[in-house]
């Protein structure tokens, strides 16, 4: 099977390893990620306000890339995901931001909220399946216990990202017995590590992955999963813990035993 | 040629306001067949019903169109005028000139011409209008009950009283429905099974009462005062005659572990069980799905216990058919599912619970025998939070959740929160509310009590998110008043879940033809004039089938409901509608499609023979309707190919005369 | 209310797309908000102060930089409030103004370290910046 792939500009920087991951597992996995061509920042961030349009056309053409190769879109960072999937429904649910977009982007057929926007967890889950995932898992992380932090951005809103049950969701638990590791289910899973003001309101960002870290750490976790750059760079900078922070598709290839050959792309 | 008098009604404003009342009156008076035509303030009043009979005697009508409001609202009225003036009341029409026009229309030259086409309307099907004289039918004097809680068994009681015969069916082993789970009940905090099961005997014991239990109704056919249903008496695999209740074979059967519903699943019952110690029937049943010796045919130690031989491994379900005069909904309500609340952590930690398990925890049958004990660890708690309006008051766009108030959520928070402090005086107890409503009597003074001399700490706020946090459940919230946020270390959360109608409650009111609102609450026939029937005749509503209500509420409404139907039955016969379904015999070619349409089985097909014009004899299948079962649908009308079938009082002619006038 | 409020109230609703009509004062937002002690307006008070007219305060408070935007307060809301929204658009309305920038590209060098992704940047730019 091949998707469409948007990396997003930091794991083609700072989170080199979570793109790795990401394409060298897929590949063993019988997906072949496909990337965008000449993909654009999707912003880091989605406003919600109503007239704000020039800030969201760089995720509506990604989107159109999408719906005109007939593919999937696969995101791997939270933040991307939540970006372009929540351009996508402003798109299909409001008629005058849809109208500006288009009047703005003079395709051929105007695009109307099409593609259908994936995150590399329900890759994981819907495509492939975690059963077949598990029978492909060479190195199982037994007797590990993984605490999985899902952060705000890959659930919420959930009227948009609908992935999981926002307040109790299981799919990076079920990605954690897949590889063989034991789910941690603490409280704070779900509660915002505060990256977005990491830079203008440092002292929040740390109380809030204090937070974070102490409730894993409470709950017995050997490790933190996440799929968010900016998260994990928030919790391991300003978490007050000695509990290691990793990308979830770092976890996937080394349990699949798939390695990197040239660390050049 | 019929002789037509047209009334034009004022309403007072209601009509007058956007109709020009003088320009219709005066324009119909031009109709053909007219032969009279005024207006009147309130024509349904005495002196307007008097004007109109006066008209029938002076200018000897044939036939009366009355442009006022909806049928549904006085076409009764009227027609017993046109009777007492002497004329048949089938010839009366009403043009509907309120409700579809002078409501919806602001502009009074719309209004007026709408008004007068729907008068023209009604003029040219009252020129074709024939006499119609109404049919009876018998009444089937028994009354069926389909739930078995306190609303259920109180109607139940009260047909019984009146000397009516009444059966009860339960889906449950036992009566008792949700009263049976409860504690204790507001405001008065009497213990509800010393209230609840006196009654469930008195109707155990009533000659006049049946109670099928473990049943459920499947189908119904007929209509009202002649209703055939069919019940289904679910194998219980314990022969009912000859059970004691002893409850030995529940202590002897070795299969364990199998969740107690009865306590909501926070103990464990076996595969043979009574549900509880006061259960009406006291029978046990056997659960196929955990029993042994029904799954792989191992086992028969209940069957080697029991003194009395009731065991019957070879039970099937039966079906009972029984016909009813009247039917009573009282299926009842559950707490919704707390799914799409787990903010609350009600699916990760068992320390959080509903209402509902928190009855069963403070009950003395409850699974910790009335001691309040912390399902995790069975520990005392010393900080319990209760969260009220959970799932009730959403918004629809919030896509979880009801859009309704639950009414009985206030009352028993204040009820548990009040127990909890009596019990406990070393637990601290606090409530957040959006609102504290307690109308009904002596409610809020219940309530004051609970926070005046009980001490319970009511917050005004919300619970955000609850996170089980060790022996913990960190309950993050925010208090409005001193706006400020709470973190409350707590041993117990509590979620006052909003209630909605019992599942079963959707497939039956298809069976009864009965409608429901979008939550799948029952309609009744008028909200506030008829609260206890329903549109369809001969269906009765009983309890929280209904709408969200608390227990004296339930047993009020169960009375009145009783009470109509007994009205009911007390009477012979009942007039039947004679807008019924005809077949033209000369032109039915015996295709059968309209027996098959038929909701009400009133279509009958048989061989009858004709004569031919040349004097030969043929036989041929031709439908017949029994007037006495139709109810006038107009279904068969529709389906028939040939145009034989047509209904009386609503002819094709009729219809397409109207439909002319309107279109003129 | 006076004209001014009256006129930013349509603003702020027309470009959050929130109705704050519907809420029901329940405090769940509030309850849900993991800034609610950075805040001196909290996201409650968001809602009912634009429903008033009451907006000068929330645009001069600090509380409109200490929104995570985290959507809790969206999600948990049982009116479908959407207060994130609210306090989105009383940022925007600020920082739109001329000279109300809360961030600079003079800032960032300072604010940095080797290891920040890249979308801190972008998006704090975003958030604060126009």
């Amino acid at each position: 099977m091949q998707v469409s792939y948007f990396p997003g500009c930091t794991l083609k920087n700072k989170a080199k390893q979570l793109d790795a991951a990401a394409r060298l597992s897929a590949r063993e996995l019988g997906v072949e990620l496909i990337e965008i061509p000449d993909w654009q920042c999707c912003g880091g961030v989605f406003t919600t306000a109503k007239d704000e349009v020039a800030t969201k056309l760089s995720s509506v053409r990604v989107l159109e890339y999408a719906k005109e190769h007939g593919m999937p879109l696969v995101t791997v960072c939270s933040a991307c995901h939540n970006v372009i999937k929540q351009t996508n429904h402003a798109i299909q649910n409001d008629e005058e931001f849809a109208l500006h977009v288009n009047n703005y982007l003079a395709l051929d057929t105007p695009y109307g909220g099409e593609a259908k926007v994936i995150h590399y967890l329900e890759l994981l889950r819907d495509e492939i399946g975690f059963d077949a995932i598990r029978e492909k898992v060479k190195k199982p992380f037994a007797g590990k216990r993984i605490a999985a932090y899902y952060g705000c951005l890959l659930l919420r809103p959930n009227s948009v990202m609908k992935m999981d049950d926002p307040e109790n969701p299981k799919v990076m638990e079920d990605f954690i017995r897949a590889i063989g590791a034991e789910p941690v289910i603490y409280p704070c899973r779900n509660e915002c590590c505060g990256g977005y003001v990491v830079m203008e309101d440092a002292a929040q960002a740390k109380k809030r992955s204090v937070e974070i870290m102490c409730s894993a750490e409470l709950c017995g976790a050997d490790m933190i999963v996440t799929a968010c750059p900016l998260c994990k760079y928030n919790l391991m900078k300003n978490g007050n813990s000695t509990i290691p922070v990793r990308y979830f598709t770092e976890l996937l290839a080394e349990a699949l035993c798939v390695k990197e050959e040239n660390h050049g792309s | 040629m019929q002789r037509i008098g047209v009334f034009v009604c004022w309403c007072g404003s209601n009509i007058a306001a956007t109709i020009d009342v003088q320009r219709v009156s005066d324009t119909l008076a031009h109709e053909p067949g007219v032969v009279f035509s005024a207006n009147y303030q309130y024509m349904c009043s005495q002196a307007g019903q008097d004007l109109i009979k006066d008209a029938v005697r002076d200018h000897a009508l044939t036939g009366i169109v009355i442009c006022s409001c909806s049928p549904r609202m006085h076409e009764a009225t009227f027609r017993k005028t046109a009777a007492a003036a002497g004329i048949n009341s089938y010839m009366v029409e009403i043009a509907n000139i309120r409700e579809q026009c002078s409501w919806v229309h602001k502009d009074k030259m719309v209004g007026t011409e709408k008004a007068i086409t729907l008068g023209r309307a009604a003029i040219a099907k009252v020129n074709l209008n024939a006499p119609l004289i109404p049919g009876e039918t018998p009444v089937t004097k028994r009354a069926l009950v389909i739930g078995g809680g306190i609303a259920g068994i109180q109607t139940a009681l009260d047909i019984a009283d009146a000397g009516f015969e009444v059966d009860i069916v339960e889906k449950k082993p036992t009566i008792g429905g949700k009263m049976a789970q409860l504690d204790k009940t507001f405001p008065t905090l009497d213990c509800a099974a010393c209230i609840l099961t006196p009654k469930m005997v008195d109707a155990a014991q009533n000659d006049k009462i049946r109670i099928f239990s473990y049943s459920e109704v499947t189908e119904v056919k007929g209509f009202v005062g002649n209703f055939n249903v069919k019940i289904t008496k679910h194998a219980r695999f314990v022969d009912e005659t000859k059970c004691t209740g002893c409850g030995l074979c529940t202590e002897k059967c070795p299969q364990k572990g199998i969740p107690n519903e009865f306590n909501l699943n926070m103990d464990n019952r076996r595969a043979i069980y009574i549900p509880f110690a006061q259960a009406i029937p006291k029978i046990a049943t056997i659960d196929p799905e955990h029993c042994n010796m029904l799954k792989s045919g191992k086992c028969g130690v209940c069957s080697k216990v029991c003194a009395a031989g009731a065991i019957d491994y070879t039970q099937r379900d039966e079906v009972i058919e029984e016909s009813y005069g009247a039917i009573v909904a009282a299926t009842g309500f559950n707490p919704i599912s707390m799914d799409k609340f787990d903010e609350f952590a009600y699916s990760t930690s068992k320390d959080v619970v509903t209402s509902l398990e928190f009855e069963r925890l403070m009950n003395a049958a409850g699974p910790t025998g009335g001691t309040l004990l912390r399902p995790s660890d069975g520990k005392h708690p010393h900080t319990i939070v209760f969260v009220q309006c959970v799932g009730s008051r959403c918004s629809a766009d919030a896509e979880k959740g009801k859009e309704y108030c639950s009414k009985i959520c206030c009352m028993y928070t204040a009820k548990h929160a009040m127990l909890t402090r009596e019990k406990y005086p070393d637990t601290e107890v606090y409530v957040f509310y959006i609102d504290v409503r307690t109308p009904g009597k002596n409610f809020d003074e219940f309530y004051r009590r609970a926070v005046e001399e009980y001490g319970v700490h009511y917050i005004k706020g919300m619970v955000g998110k609850v996170m089980p946090q060790g022996d913990k459940l960190i309950v993050q919230a925010s208090d409005l008043l001193d706006d400020r946020q709470l973190r409350i270390a707590a041993d117990m959360v509590v979620l006052a879940a909003a209630m909605e109608p019992d599942k079963s409650a959707r497939s039956l009111a298809t069976m009864l033809t009965a409608s429901m609102d979008t939550n799948d609450f029952f309609t009744e026939a008028h909200p506030k004039l008829r609260p206890v029937e329903s549109p369809t005749a001969g269906i009765f509503l009983s309890g929280t089938c209904q709408g969200p209500k608390d227990i004296p509420e339930t047993v009020a409404q169960a009375s009145a409901a009783a009470s109509k139907v007994i009205g009911l039955l007390c009477k012979e016969r009942l007039v039947g509608n004679p807008c019924v379904a005809n077949s033209n015999e000369n032109m039915c070619t015996g295709c059968s499609l309209c027996e098959r349409v038929c909701p009400y089985g009133a279509i009958t097909y048989s061989d009858k023979e004709f004569k031919m014009p040349d004097r030969s004899l043929r036989i041929r299948r031709v439908a017949s309707v029994n007037e006495a079962v139709c109810q006038g649908c107009g279904a068969c009308t529709v389906a028939c190919p040939s145009g034989a079938m047509d209904l009386k009082g609503f002819s094709v002619q009729q219809i397409m005369a109207e439909v002319d006038a309107i279109c003129k | 209310m006076e004209v001014k409020n009256e006129r930013l109230k349509e603003q702020l609703i027309r470009i959050s797309g929130v109705n704050p009509r519907k809420c029901m004062k329940c405090g769940k937002c509030s309850a849900s908000c993991p800034s609610y002690d950075e805040m001196e307006y909290h996201p409650h008070q968001f809602v009912s102060m634009v429903e008033s007219g009451n907006i000068d305060p929330l645009m001069n408070s600090e509380s409109l930089y200490k929104c995570l935007t985290c959507f809790a307060c969206v999600d948990r809301c049982p009116r479908n409030v959407e207060p994130a929204k609210l306090v989105e658009a009383v940022r925007l309305m600020v920082i739109r103004q001329q000279g109300r920038n809360r961030l600079t590209p003079d800032d960032i060098p300072a604010l940095i370290d080797d290891e920040l992704p890249q979308q801190a940047i972008v998006s704090a730019l975003r958030k604060y910046t126009r």
